[in-house]
């Protein structure tokens, strides 16, 4: 099969739309005017700005366009979701409840939080990274003034029962948090029918650009502004706004209003077709998360191979035209593996034999295919260069994945020549 | 803009050892081998060698890790082969740095765990040497 270019990393960032490309270019040399401006220049641009939050609150059906609030990007918008309403509430309360395995911008947000006077209590998720609301409902207290967690795991595709939570916190009079980075664009969002308070999203996941983010918040639930400066977002984020990709993300959000189904069925086949080719393939290989169906988003797949690591497969499906992201501690910078997958208590082995494949509308089955062709190479020349794999062989080391009931673990087996538990 | 095919990871060098890796494999009848983990990342790596008149005549790697793990262990036993076994002693994980063109700071420990694997091989063939002489001894005695 001929080297093709298939970009399997859409959960990271995808392209732009053509139509979102050709929106935003007006908004650079013409349409030039700042948002604030009284002149005539300022209201040309700021009727684009209305038009796209109309957009991008009719992808979640929020009440009105004015509960949006633009930001830089989904990092931004979860900070200021997360301490703004903090700073806004601290009278009411000091404790938050999320869940282990959200997202950094939110996990890092909270953890400063925690340095100012704030307490947190993170809920364990079961194998697959399900929440279960119950527990929820448990590490509320008279403290709690926000409930904190995603529509989707960034990681492991599982999809969270955020409607089953929002009954919960509104029985508890508590507000809700929902991180939908993972999910707008791919599944249908509902903030009324959620009963989230507050949203976040981030338009480069689904055909939009780069550099702007969305808060959702309803009139019910106060947030403080975090950059201070001029009264753009209604004094709520300061900042001229950035028009050219707000712009861009309202047609995003307009498509992906319109498309999106098609984009579903058409990625969720090829996740199929993904997941029977790679399992047929490849011997000792987990999925991480939920089988793909209900739980699970539509366009990814992490998966774990035995007895290899993530990055050399990173770095050999690159050579062959194929991008992927790995939670490996080899490719995280602080060398230790995702903390989604130590939360669903993977082990180390399999952490590190780590890698996410996720897929795009513009993906073919032809891409798949080659993927299908191009990986069980791979996970061979790498598992010949890995000393686990004769080891397996020999009974040294047993499979995590498929026990043979000889040998230690992998886990012992690492720690007994590194002196030091391997993780 | 270079097109994306342009660009990789690692140096030309890095990603040479990476893809054609030198002397991957096992040692057959290995008078030393050792094996080591790395505990920060949990990379595991495995040198074999072959000695022959106190002088290292073949060296082998199997390696578990990233692609610097992969190209730090090929380059290692690139380099030892046809030294001493003192001077493999002061083999430094500095020389495979240095030979492969340099590594991203995060991962110059790759680099440590080859000569930690090479020096593990070393200990092995050496109590394997000690054990061996005095068995002699011992038979010697007897």
């Amino acid at each position: 099969m001929d080297k093709r270019s298939v970009y399997l990393d859409h959960q990271t960032t995808t392209p732009v739309l053509e139509e979102v490309l050709q929106s935003m270019l007006p908004y650079f040399r013409e349409a030039y005017g700042s948002p604030s401006s009284l002149h005539r220049y300022g209201l040309q641009v700021r009727e684009g700005l209305k038009e796209a939050r109309q957009r991008l609150a009719a992808l979640i059906n929020a009440e009105s366009e004015e509960d949006l609030i633009f930001t830089s990007g989904g990092t931004e918008a979860a900070n200021l979701a997360l301490k703004g309403f903090a700073e806004a509430n601290h009278r009411k309360g000091n404790h938050f409840v999320i869940s282990a395995i959200e997202h950094p911008s939110v996990m890092n947000s909270i953890e400063y939080l925690t340095k100012h006077g704030f307490e947190v209590t993170s809920v364990p998720v079961d194998a697959v990274g399900r929440i279960n609301p119950e527990d929820i409902r448990n590490a509320i207290t008279d403290k709690t003034i926000l409930v904190a967690v995603h529509l989707v795991n960034h990681d492991i595709g599982t999809i969270q029962p955020v409607k089953e939570i929002g009954r919960i916190t509104a029985e508890k009079g508590v507000a809700l948090y929902a991180d939908a980075t993972a999910a707008a664009g791919w599944m249908p969002i509902d903030v009324r029918d959620l009963g989230v308070q507050l949203l976040t999203f981030s338009p480069h996941r689904f055909y939009g650009p780069k550099g702007v983010g969305v808060l959702y918040r309803n009139r019910r639930a106060r947030v403080t502004s975090l950059i201070h400066g001029g009264v753009q977002e209604n004094g709520r984020r300061a900042g001229t706004e950035n028009v050219p990709a707000i712009i861009g993300a309202g047609v995003a959000a307009e498509v992906a209003l319109r498309d999106s189904s098609e984009w579903v069925a058409h990625v969720a086949s090829l996740q199929k077709r993904l997941y029977t080719g790679l399992w047929k393939n490849i011997r000792y290989i987990k999925l991480n998360g939920p089988e793909p169906g209900p739980l699970r988003i539509c366009n990814q797949l992490n998966l774990s191979t035995e007895f290899i690591e993530g990055e050399g497969q990173l770095l050999l499906l690159d050579y062959q035209g194929i991008a992927v992201a790995s939670g490996s501690s080899c490719v995280s910078k602080s060398l230790k593996v995702s903390h989604v997958l130590s939360a669903i208590k993977l082990d180390h082995a399999l952490a590190q034999g780590n890698i996410i494949m996720s897929l795009g509308k513009d993906n073919t089955s032809e891409d798949v295919d080659y993927v299908l062709d191009t990986f069980p190479k791979i996970v061979d020349k790498l598992r010949n260069m890995s000393p686990m794999w004769k080891e397996f062989e020999e009974g040294v080391i047993d499979s995590v994945i498929s026990p043979t009931g000889h040998g230690k673990s992998f886990t012992q087996h690492a720690a007994d020549i590194s002196g030091k538990p391997a993780h | 803009m270079k097109d994306t095919k342009e660009y990789t990871l690692y140096n030309d060098t890095v990603m040479d050892h990476f893809l054609n890796p030198r002397n991957m494999g096992d040692v057959q009848e290995a008078d030393g081998v050792g094996e080591v983990g790395a505990a920060a990342c949990g990379d595991i790596m495995k040198i074999s060698l072959k000695i022959r008149e106190g002088k290292i005549e073949d060296a082998r790697f199997k390696t578990f890790g990233c692609g610097s793990a992969i190209a730090s262990s090929s380059m290692a036993t690139e380099l030892i082969k046809g030294r001493t076994l003192e001077e493999a002693k002061n083999f430094s994980n500095q020389e495979v740095v240095d030979a492969l063109g340099g590594l991203p700071p995060v991962k110059i420990h790759c680099s440590v765990l080859a000569e930690e694997a090479l020096k593990a091989a070393i200990e092995d063939y050496e109590a394997k040497q000690a054990a061996q002489s005095s068995k002699s001894a011992d038979l010697v005695s007897a």
